[in-house]
């Protein structure tokens, strides 16, 4: 009989205790794949997102919130800046490029985002069906947001006020899809894209009460904010500076503004992992108990082997084999718990519409598990084998 | 073949065991027997090179043991020595079957079912390999246990008490069985004892003549 198969039968021949210490160690595992995984996708989605952008103007306030708001979609905005100011960015000397982005309404929770093609351009979006917008009111849907409310080519809908569903429907000015992208990983999933104009049109056909009235709304025309990105690294310097000290705007540089989140997210992840390891402390400690029990109840077993001619280390490779076995299975059971319980929480809290976690993801950080869980089990393992290595044999086998 | 001459053991404290002279050819019968710590557990632990002999000479089976070390005595003793342990010491995990394959593993030969099989139907109770020791009969776990013993075929057997707590009857039953499987493979067959039905058992049998008594005082 093989050492492995062997050992696969003694870990089973106690079932409740083999079982018990298979939930222990999973159990632990599971809490530190969680982590891992939760950190892995949301930096992975930060920095997706966050590739390129060197600054986000908007009105004064958060500059967390406005990174937030401009760059990831997920907080509201700050106010407003005038179309006038965006102009004047452009011109700006340290300035490559300004993609204004227009926000207001939305589509059962979906964010309707008015801004030019360039924003596309910046993700390397590709379209799945259709073109992009040529006119105001036609728009583009990220691949999540077509998947989610089913819509197509063709189909027209109302946008409703506010970035939240229940806002007051924009009965009369209606979208039309042209386009929808394929799916990116990025912050485009998740919106629906149209022309800067089409976000004033609805709202000056909404408010203005005449033509003159119109025309006053077209001569204050605002964005939300703009994404700016640099002509040379050195305006991190003076560019954010010039617009905090000299208009009435604010610059964000979302790489500093997303490591102060980071950290102060960090904190907590640094005390969720404290426990997860005290779990898994825990669960060595219980494997380690199980394993010594196995070998004192084992001690005759273990000494008609070596009366049967088995040397010190083939008793020992049993006892480690039976150890590996355990860490496999608990591995196996505890990454697939993990990937279970962020999919749950995903769902939960609907953070797969925001995309930040989306169902199960394998990080290459994820092989590390395997190599702990077998790391506790052989650690625990290791004084009960030395006891294997010292078993008397004949006094065991006539012992009463 | 067993010869010993000026055996002796000590340990640490005590005063060393002497053990007599044994000159015992391939085949034969030895009872060994004397009261409680008179030495029966060191003689029989030196025999099957589990500790290295104190001083003199001890060659079992044609190997000087004095001389064998380490892992050579662990696969020497899987070839030559087969062992009946008073208390059986069947693994309650597995069946009986695999009790048998547990010596080949042991032993790091590949599994031998064929071999196993020939080994039960030579002990009668073939009919047995799929169950668990739990569900055996005190005779059918030893003969299951004397199939273990001599699966490997070894030149010398151990039997340690192999007929305390059993009665009259089944005692009889039990040391015929051993002579018999010893006869049948040749090998040289070691009853360590203080039962006194053996010695009378065996000088009922046809082994009576080449009986050697090992009294140890």
């Amino acid at each position: 009989m093989k050492t492995i198969a062997l050992s696969w039968r003694y870990l089973w021949s106690h079932p409740l205790s083999a079982t018990l210490n298979v939930l222990l160690l999973s159990l632990g595992l599971a809490s530190i794949t969680f982590l891992l995984l939760v950190s892995a996708q949301l930096s992975a989605a930060f920095e997706k997102d966050l590739a390129g952008i060197d600054a986000v103007v908007g009105a004064k306030g958060s500059p967390m919130q406005l990174i937030l708001c401009g760059v990831f979609q997920i907080d509201t905005p700050t106010g407003n800046i005038p179309l006038k100011a965006v102009a004047d960015l452009r011109k700006h000397p340290l300035v490559q490029s300004v993609i204004p982005i227009s926000l207001g309404d939305n589509l059962r929770g979906f964010r309707i985002v008015g801004t030019s093609t360039d924003y596309l351009r910046h993700y390397h979006a590709t379209l799945a069906d259709g073109r992009e917008w040529d006119a105001p009111m036609q728009v583009v849907l990220g691949s999540a947001v077509a998947r989610k409310l089913g819509l197509q080519i063709g189909m027209t809908f109302a946008g409703s006020h506010g970035l939240g569903g229940g806002g007051h429907v924009h009965g009369d000015s209606l979208y039309t899809v042209v386009g929808i992208l394929s799916p990116g990983g990025t912050v485009l999933d998740r919106l629906i894209l149209t022309d800067t104009a089409s976000v004033w049109k609805v709202h000056e056909d909404y408010t203005a009460v005449n033509a003159e009235d119109r025309q006053a709304l077209e001569a204050t025309r605002e964005v939300t904010l703009a994404l700016v990105q640099y002509r040379t690294p050195l305006a991190a310097m003076s560019f954010p500076r010039y617009i905090n000290t000299s208009t009435a705007m604010q610059a964000a540089a979302p790489a500093l503004e997303i490591s102060r989140l980071l950290s102060m997210l960090g904190i907590g992840v640094d005390v969720l992992r404290a426990f997860a390891f005290v779990l898994l402390l825990s669960a060595g400690l219980g494997v380690f108990i199980a394993l010594w029990n196995a070998v004192r109840e084992r001690r005759a077993d273990i000494a008609v082997f070596r009366m049967l001619g088995a040397p010190p280390s083939r008793i020992v490779a049993l006892l480690l084999g039976e150890a590996l076995w355990l860490g496999i299975v608990s591995s196996v059971l505890g990454v697939l718990a993990a990937q279970g319980l962020t999919l749950l929480i995903a769902k939960m809290l609907q953070l797969d519409n925001s995309l930040l976690i989306a169902g199960p993801a394998w990080p290459p950080e994820l092989l590390w598990i395997p190599l702990l869980s077998c790391g506790v089990a052989v650690g625990a393992a290791a004084l009960p084998s030395l006891g294997a290595y010292r078993v008397s044999v004949l006094e065991l086998l006539q012992s009463r | 073949m067993i010869q010993s001459r000026q055996l002796s053991y000590s340990y640490p404290g005590q005063t060393p065991l002497r053990f007599p002279d044994l000159q015992a050819p391939q085949g034969a019968l030895i009872l060994l027997s004397g009261p409680s710590g008179c030495g029966k557990s060191s003689w029989l632990a030196m025999v099957a090179a589990l500790m290295p002999p104190g001083s003199g000479t001890l060659c079992v089976a044609g190997e000087e043991l004095t001389q064998l070390r380490g892992a050579t005595c662990d696969a020497w003793r899987a070839r030559t020595i087969g062992f009946l342990p008073q208390k059986l010491h069947l693994s309650a995990a597995l069946r009986v079957q695999e009790n048998l394959a547990m010596a080949q593993w042991a032993a790091g030969q590949p599994e031998d079912t064929a071999r196993i099989l020939v080994t039960l139907e030579q002990l009668g109770v073939a009919d047995l390999a799929k169950r668990y020791p739990r569900q055996l009969s005190g005779g059918q776990a030893q003969r299951v246990a004397l199939a273990r013993a001599v699966l490997l075929q070894p030149k010398v057997i151990l039997a340690d008490e192999p007929t305390a707590s059993l009665d009259d009857a089944a005692a009889g039953a039990s040391v015929k069985l051993l002579l018999d499987t010893a006869s049948a493979s040749g090998a040289t067959l070691v009853i360590a004892t203080h039962d006194s039905r053996i010695a009378s058992l065996i000088s009922r049998s046809t082994r009576a003549s080449d009986c050697i008594s090992l009294q140890l005082a």
